[in-house]
């Protein structure tokens, strides 16, 4: 409405898309995923997602009431919230999830200047921040039927495991990552409204898909193949943590390069690594190297060679 | 003897190494484990710090200019041995769990720092205290850092618990990571109370660190003589313009310990340097001007969505 009246130089930007409606398009996208895990892990599941939302909410609001800028409306909180705590084992007490959410919130995206600027995926911060921090907590993935070991941990010992119900999600893991079907599903809503493309996510599975097939020791066996795509936070990282518009690439030859980075990193952090899972890392690692990807993949401006020399000199 | 006091509170507060000069961030980020580590260290570089400034500047009349650098840390490295050699007498609990970085003292940038900017042009006594109180703010600093990591890393301090048994120590602050932040904190937590006092109207005026006109490797940022080049000290003085240049250099704010510095920089064969830079400069100049104009300048803005609604509506 009020972009109706105000009076700036060119170029005029006329979009419909709003930051509110892209988190809110995310939000939507998560609800499958969301839904699942609670039904998985049950209603404690429900508190410890209300408690991040509620952590960081309340850190964007009183940082914003601090320095006088109330950005609170803009969604970005919430789903910051909502992905930290899909990345957090049920069993997590919860005023660790609580601290997760204002580190997300307070140290990694506010104090580097809000929305937009923050360096590295808040949610993804918090959760290695907390996995220092407190390994043990953050590592005991109970649920009713299963106790202990994740699948890829299992699989990383050389157990077998049960592919189809590591698709469905009935296995241990974090709130948000067991269930490949409801992550796909959500994707696939974000895919459609057009506010993520399948270049990252594309080149990153593909990458990290021939990374385990030549490294993993098993060949390209679609069993063990497909155990690893859906085991872990993988597709939950390269569909929702990996895609964060501001901690990805801008340019289209960068993004293949961060899908590619990505892909090579989580293939080396889960099968030469100590631990079973290395998506968050990472991801992580990636979105610091992308002001380093953004400088080399400039793309030339209208009227000039490559290299900065104008056209025709 | 009001001069001694002067160099204490110089050196714990207005100039204190680690949160103002930002020295001697080595051992600052890496020792500081628990506060006994920080006190420990603090202690023993104040040690060395104030006898390596008594003597460097006891002998700086007979310190030859040119080998001044290896001259100070010949000296600095006999009592970072004795200390040493002392430590692991009395101490060796302590000396263990500093390690290699009483050792690495020797190239700590805070003495090598105090020696080259005051100890150098000053008389012994107020560089004895320059030293202890130098030693101090950096004591003082090691110990808040130390200890707060202490108290959330493991819940202690100085050994002795202090949580309630329900806190779970936040392993971070116990790792490289958490010095950061903490020393991040800290940092700005003085700066915060410098920028209210400032505000209260209470004058924060600086005291200069005595300036030996050596302006490469002097740690005061806010000197303005940097801004006037090549320090005078360089040049020779015996003609009028020379001295000209000289009182103008010797207005800089640091004028409270002006001294006369004894050295003279030996002239090197300047002309014909300058004569080959000219050249090259010439040679060089113009392609760089068009490269400079030629580049493309490209803002990060295209990612910005702009709320506009349609006129239609």
């Amino acid at each position: 409405m009020s972009g109706l009246y105000q009076v700036s130089s060119n170029p005029h930007i006329r979009s419909k898309v709003t930051t509110n409606g892209i988190m809110l398009a995310v939000i939507v996208a998560l609800m499958p995923a969301t839904g699942y895990g609670i039904y998985h892990f049950g209603p404690r599941a429900l508190a410890v997602i209300l408690v991040t939302i509620a952590s960081t909410m309340l850190t964007e609001f009183l940082f914003g009431l601090y320095r006088k800028k109330v950005t609170i409306t803009d969604l970005s909180a919430v789903v910051t919230g909502l992905l930290l705590a899909l990345n957090l084992p049920v069993t997590i007490p919860l005023w660790m999830a609580a601290l997760g959410g204002v580190f997300a919130i307070l140290v990694v995206k506010m104090l580097f200047g809000g929305l937009g600027q923050n360096f590295m995926n808040p949610a993804l911060a918090a959760r290695c921040f907390l996995l220092i921090s407190f390994p043990v907590q953050m590592t005991a993935f109970d649920c009713d039927a299963y106790t202990g070991a994740t699948p890829l941990a299992l699989l990383k010992a050389g157990e077998q495991v049960n592919v189809m119900e590591m698709v469905r999600g009935n296995v241990g893991g974090t709130i948000g990552e067991t269930s490949v079907i409801a992550l796909v599903i959500g994707a696939c809503i974000l895919l459609m409204l057009g506010i993520i493309d399948l270049r990252i996510p594309g080149s990153y599975i593909v990458t990290f898909v021939l990374f385990v097939g030549i490294f993993g020791g098993r060949g390209f066996d679609p069993y063990y193949i497909s155990a690893h795509l859906s085991g872990g936070g993988l597709m939950l990282g390269a569909f929702f943590m990996a895609t964060d518009y501001v901690t990805r690439p801008i340019t289209v030859k960068g993004q293949y390069i961060f899908g590619i980075f990505l892909g090579l990193m989580t293939g080396i952090f889960r099968i030469f690594g100590p631990g079973a899972e290395g998506v968050s890392y990472a991801i992580i690692l990636g979105n610091i190297l992308v002001p380093l990807i953004e400088k080399y993949t400039r793309p030339t401006a209208f009227g000039y060679k490559r290299g900065g020399a104008r056209r025709g000199k | 003897m009001n001069r001694a006091g002067e160099r204490l509170i110089n050196g714990l507060a207005k100039e204190n190494p680690t949160f103002v000069l930002m020295l001697g961030m080595c051992p600052t980020l890496a020792v500081t484990t628990s506060a006994m580590n920080g006190l420990g260290m603090g202690l023993t570089t104040m040690a060395v710090l104030a006898l390596s400034n008594l003597f460097i500047s006891l002998l700086r009349k007979i310190i030859p200019d040119r080998v001044r650098i290896p001259a100070f840390i010949v000296i600095i490295a006999s009592f970072v041995t004795a200390v040493q050699l002392l430590l692991e007498g009395y101490l060796p609990e302590l000396n263990k769990s500093l390690g290699v970085y009483i050792p690495l003292i020797v190239v700590n940038c805070i003495i090598l720092g105090r020696a080259e900017s005051y100890a150098y042009s000053n008389p012994p006594i107020a560089s004895l205290f320059d030293g202890i109180g130098m030693g101090l703010g950096f004591t003082v600093a090691l110990t808040c850092i130390g200890a707060v990591r202490e108290i959330l890393g493991a819940g202690e301090l100085f050994g002795y618990s202090l949580m309630p048994e329900s806190f779970v120590p936040i392993r971070i602050f116990g790792q490289a990571p958490g010095a950061f932040f903490v020393l991040a904190a800290l940092v700005a937590l003085q700066n915060f109370v410098k920028e209210k006092r400032k505000a209260a109207g209470k004058s924060y005026k600086k005291i200069g660190s005595g300036c030996s006109e050596d302006c490469m490797n002097c740690a005061d940022a806010g000197c303005s003589r940097r801004f006037y080049g090549e320090s005078p000290a360089k040049k020779p003085r015996e003609s009028r313009v020379e001295k000209r240049n000289t009182t103008v250099g010797e207005e800089c704010e640091n004028g409270k310990t002006k001294e006369k510095s004894q050295r003279e920089k030996p002239q090197r064969e300047k002309p014909e340097r300058e004569k080959l830079e000219r050249e090259k400069n010439k040679k060089e100049k113009p392609q760089k001007k068009n490269i400079q104009k030629d580049k493309p300048e490209i803002s990060n803005d295209d990612f910005e969505f702009i709320d506009l609604e349609e006129e239609e509506k």
